[in-house]
């Protein structure tokens, strides 16, 4: 039997609007991975600590505010210091157009915006989620 | 109205019978469940049977209100057009607010950044990314002294959507109106100063419940002596929805947050007729029309009984409920965006025909980003079509009567009095909260209603249905960087520039005040007025108080 997926949920930033975010967990969870929710107002530094101590195989972040293009770059810088490039970052929320290329730059592919269906992500995660080992 | 009673059932029953029945065999109904977005299941037609005698001593403009608070609806005056506006530096705001009122708004309303809504200075490591974005960026007196350079405050209401510091942001107005010469006495506007539903939806707490509380209740009895004509606190339920409660949800949790706040004013020493009376709602207009009216209706009777019965009131304005409305966020799409518009008319439609007194009208790119001029222009003039053009305003709660209304009304009552007595039972709404209750109601509500979503149990127009490929991005509005580092520059300036030593003793002063029994709007005039910043000022607090936690419900 295969290991189940790890995905850490989380809330960067100052924003409380945590309806996508546990939908998603739960969604996640209902589809049989293994979902860890690190709840509120959450530092890239704490959001990447806790991807390697849950031994995390996907990060998905829910950012509404505005504040992606701060947050993302400074996890993936995080992640490659600390030796977890193989961890797919995930994204949804409101993103703005322009800003799709550069997180798509910094290595972030899955960005979900309004509207996607929940089943979408779940099979967009099962398929790019680093293997286990 | 009463139905007579017959062997072979009611008229409805009989009709059921003898016209549908034989109807369905021949062209049948679409797929149900006929249920309204809330999931509440409706039947195919309403009846004076479904009434069981309808109530017609309710009359507009007396106790309890059902039918409207005035007893000339809209033909006295409008609901006031209230748009919520604020982003990037307060000069940015400042502009959009003088453009707003040259287009005929009516009223202001202030969105702060999520630095100063969880009082926090934009140099704090939280707020990386967050200055200016989401609202108007205030750290100081010196920033709401620009946010309303040139705007009279004696002339205008300013309704502030702020909750943890709303007694810093609100001593910060209340010294702008002072410096402009304006009276305390006669000035008004709103606070939005509603704590229980940050804890239960949209989570933007500080201090932990029992404190914030207080905080509240120590603006009450400030406003009852000083500010009279203020209203103190906008009881809301617009999060609640936004967070994916159902009506009834809504409705049931808001109004018990409102007890809630009258039991902690009751319990501070205060007369429930001194400061109920400016107690007001903030209600979403969400996308079913019916339910929605129901639901604005039903407010104004529970509200007005509880008053009376509950807390004996004796002031009828103790016993009106006046509320705001917002339309729903939540219902407006990234795809085809130009759709929101109608969406938005049709979702402030439901509000006027439920009375509203005050309206915000949505912008079509509110899935997007913050509105445009262009966009909220659009936005308010959804609302001057509705009150001009459609004659809705000429007659007071038009549906009235409409069986399915009443209904509908009588069982929002009936399900709010259940889930009231569920929460008595806990021990009233902040120990429901410690507990997660609604918290848990709300995570529940909002996956099932996901999940018709992807079922297509629910279709959202160009969501999960009639799905274009080829949509042109619209043009949105890009908040980029600039106001961080002016405001950043800023805080460093205000830092030097201003006496610290008075600084320090004002904020000395408060946490002295906040381990002991005293009204904290005292000291905190003090603070504002030393130019002490929104962060310093929690911060004091944080350091006595400490900050609240919650345990995540999924």
């Amino acid at each position: 039997m295969s290991q189940k997926i790890r995905v850490v949920i989380a809330k960067p930033g100052l924003d409380g609007h945590d309806r996508g975010a546990k939908v998603i967990a739960r969604a996640l969870r209902d589809a049989g991975m293994e979902v860890i929710y690190t709840g509120l107002r959450q530092t890239p530094e704490m959001i990447v600590s806790a991807a390697l101590q849950e031994d995390a195989d996907v990060i998905g972040l829910s950012i509404l505010s505005g504040a992606h293009m701060h947050i993302c770059p400074r996890i993936m810088e995080l992640l490659k210091a600390k030796g977890l490039d193989d961890v797919q970052v995930v994204i949804g929320g409101i993103i703005p157009d322009v800003d799709v290329p550069k997180l798509n730059g910094m290595g972030i592919h899955g960005i979900f915006l309004p509207g996607t269906p929940m089943q979408h992500i779940v099979d967009y995660i099962a398929a790019n989620a680093r293997a286990r080992v | 109205m009463k139905s007579v009673a017959d062997p072979a059932g009611t008229r409805k029953q009989r009709w059921e019978r003898e016209v549908v029945e034989p109807a369905l065999g021949k062209s049948p109904e679409r797929k149900g469940p006929f249920t309204t977005i809330s999931g509440r299941l409706i039947e195919r037609l309403y009846t004076a049977d479904d009434l069981g005698g309808l109530d017609d001593t309710n009359h507009p403009g007396e106790f309890p209100y059902l039918r409207g608070i005035h007893p000339t609806g809209y033909r006295g005056k409008l609901w006031t057009m209230r748009q919520f506006a604020g982003f990037g530096t307060p000069e940015e705001t400042n502009q959009r607010y003088q453009e707003l009122i040259a287009a005929g708004g009516t009223g202001l309303s202030v969105a702060f950044d999520l630095p100063t809504l969880m009082g926090r200075d934009p140099d704090h490591e939280l707020c990386l990314g967050e200055v200016g974005k989401c609202g108007v960026s205030i750290m100081s007196l010196a920033d709401m002294e620009r946010l309303f350079d040139g705007i009279s405050l004696a002339d205008i209401t300013t309704s502030m959507t702020i909750n943890s510091p709303a007694p810093m942001i609100f001593a910060m107005y209340l010294v702008v109106a002072e410096q402009q010469g304006a009276d305390w006495r006669t000035i008004s506007g709103t606070i939005q100063n509603d704590i229980l539903k940050e804890f239960i939806a949209q989570k933007e707490y500080i201090f932990p419940p029992r404190p914030s509380m207080r905080l509240i209740t120590d603006i009450f009895a400030f406003c009852a002596k000083e500010v009279p004509r203020w209203n103190t606190i906008s009881v809301s339920g617009y999060h609640i929805r936004e967070a994916g409660s159902t009506a009834l949800q809504e409705l049931a949790f808001t109004l018990r947050d409102g007890l809630e706040y009258v039991q902690y004013g009751v319990d501070a020493g205060l007369d429930v007729d001194d400061f109920v009376p400016r107690m007001s709602f903030f209600f979403n207009s969400h996308s079913d029309f019916f339910e929605e009216i129901a639901k604005y209706r039903a407010a104004r009777k529970l509200w007005a009984e509880a008053m009376k019965n509950r807390f004996g009131a004796r002031n009828p304005r103790s016993w009106a409920l006046r509320f705001h409305t917002q339309t729903a966020g939540v219902s407006l799409t990234a795809q085809q965006p130009y759709n929101n518009v109608v969406r938005t008319a049709l979702q402030a439609l439901a509000a006027v025909l439920g009375g509203t007194n005050s309206l915000h009208t949505n912008s079509l790119d509110e899935a997007l980003a913050l509105p445009t001029k262009e966009t909220a222009t659009i936005a308010l003039r959804t609302q001057q079509i509705i009150a001009h053009e459609s004659g809705v305003t000429n007659v007071v709660d038009p549906l009235g009567g409409s069986y399915f209304i009443e209904k509908l009304t009588q069982d929002m009552i009936d399900g709010t009095l259940k889930y009231w007595e569920t929460i008595d039972g806990m021990g009233g709404m902040v120990a429901a909260i410690e507990r997660g209750y609604p918290q848990k109601e709300l995570a529940e509500a909002s996956y099932q209603f996901q999940q018709a979503v992807e079922r297509k149990e629910k279709i959202v127009v160009g969501v999960n249905d009639f799905i274009q490929a080829d949509e042109k991005p619209i043009e949105i509005l890009y908040i980029d960087d600039t106001a961080a580092g002016v405001q950043l520059k800023r805080l460093a300036e205000l830092k030097q520039a201003r006496d610290n030593g008075r600084v320090r003793r004002a904020l000395a002063a408060l946490q002295e005040v906040a381990r002991g029994r005293g009204n904290t709007m005292v000291p905190l005039l003090e603070c504002v007025r030393a130019y002490a910043t929104v962060g310093e000022m929690c911060d004091a607090l944080r350091e006595v108080w400490g900050e609240y936690e919650e345990v995540p419900v999924i």
